[in-house]
């Protein structure tokens, strides 16, 4: 191989599609495949990578709530979760909900899915007296149940409230979302999946309902759709003004 | 009041029935069963499990040893019924040894203690190491032809 060049015929998408079953193994002496594979089980997560969500609200479907019930379904909340039945509606989890928009000058109607906005400067992070609410290296905003002492600091402290606090005993968690009594969680963006390559429960809904109005992906990699997106069309953070440098984009508002 | 300070040394150790432990549903490795020696694991599990749950959540490490939904994969099995027990019913693995020891654990607050995939198999020694001490991707070898295909597979 070392002797030898790829032909300029290799489409591209054709060489991705076999390089993406190398998983992250050098092709050859010294040809590494980089941010097309997924990381290796035993490797921690880096700062290469800085995962985002982009959120078209303009393909945004009203009344859909595809990405909410498939996040429910995917991390056992809400109508996938029998057992938090004592908590009035106010009360329960709330990874992601939809939030409708209303200009009333012109009387414009906007439909869009609100959850943790994966801040780079988070504030939920900054007010935490344990270091449960952390950042991971790539970006990832989590609950570090394990040291989470439920004092809700962290609930306070974000603009979007994105967190709930569970208030009761619980049962029949999902393997890939723990969550229980008397911590404080938030939408994880489905972290379980990215670390298999995967994508967020939400994002693969709304393909599946041809909506198509978000995209995940690396927002440190220039060739991601994500960024290709973002670089030609642009996206609004929510708060902008709160210097915050969300991992969540919108598009359209 | 020299009975009084005797009576605990007069309780012998047999007194208490001991726990049955429900068997794996099968073995991790050839050589001991378990992911670890036996003795090893009823000394060691706990800080295991300590030291992956870090790994695994801030630094997002999903190897498959000492992970607690692999424990509970292999090591709780369903009844006759095809019931699984819940965690604080003796039949319960981890329970039934928690209970007479008199130690309480807080994993299954927020962990499923019952497998979720009820026909599980596991996939270990399939290329997955170990994180500690390995060189990433040892013995994760590509097959030839995945090889073949992505040196030669285009080329003319």
């Amino acid at each position: 191989m070392s002797n030898k060049t790829y032909n300029a015929d290799l489409s591209r998408r054709h060489f991705f599609s076999k390089a993406a079953a190398a998983a992250g193994m050098a092709v050859a002496p010294g040809v590494f495949l980089r941010q097309v594979h997924a990381r290796p089980a035993d490797q921690a997560a880096t700062s290469e990578q800085r995962w985002g969500i982009l959120i078209d609200t303009n393909k945004c479907a009203k009344g859909c709530d595809s990405c909410v019930t498939a996040c429910m379904d995917e991390n056992g909340w809400g109508r996938a979760d029998a057992s938090e039945d004592k908590s009035s509606p106010h009360q329960k989890a709330q990874w992601i909900r939809k939030v409708t928009i209303k200009d009333k000058q012109s009387g414009h109607v906007q439909s869009l899915p609100l959850m943790c906005q994966h801040c780079e400067n988070p504030p939920c992070v900054d007010v935490c007296p344990t270091g449960a609410s952390m950042k991971r290296a790539d970006g990832i905003v989590l609950v570090d149940k394990h040291i989470c002492i439920g004092c809700r600091y962290c609930m306070m402290a974000c603009p979007y409230k994105a967190r709930s606090f569970v208030h009761e005993d619980l049962e029949d968690q999902k393997v890939v979302a723990p969550r229980g009594k008397g911590t404080v969680e938030s939408c994880t963006m489905c972290v379980h999946r990215v670390d298999k390559d995967g994508t967020p429960a939400c994002v693969e809904a709304c393909n599946a309902d041809n909506h198509n109005a978000m995209y995940f992906g690396d927002l440190k990699d220039p060739n991601s759709e994500i960024s290709r997106q973002l670089k030609e069309y642009g996206g609004e953070e929510l708060r902008a003004d709160l210097g915050l440098n969300t991992g969540v984009r919108y598009q359209g508002l | 009041m020299a009975g009084l300070i005797a009576l605990p040394f007069t309780v012998q150790a047999g007194d208490a029935p001991t726990p049955e432990i429900p068997k794996a549903k099968e073995k991790a490795t050839e050589e001991y069963g378990c992911v670890a020696p036996t003795d090893y694991m009823r000394k060691n599990h706990m800080s295991d499990l300590m030291h992956k749950r870090d790994d695994t959540l801030r630094e997002g490490i999903r190897t498959q040893k000492f992970s607690l939904a692999e424990c509970i994969n292999c090591h709780v099995t369903p009844d006759e019924d095809g019931q699984f027990a819940s965690f604080g019913e003796d039949e319960h693995f981890c329970s039934s040894c928690h209970n007479y020891a008199s130690v309480s654990v807080d994993c299954f607050s927020c962990h499923r203690d019952t497998p979720e995939e009820t026909d599980y198999q596991h996939t270990f020694n399939t290329g997955n190491n170990p994180h500690h001490g390995k060189i990433a991707l040892k013995g994760k070898k590509l097959s030839v032809e995945t090889l073949q295909v992505l040196t030669e597979g285009d080329q003319q």
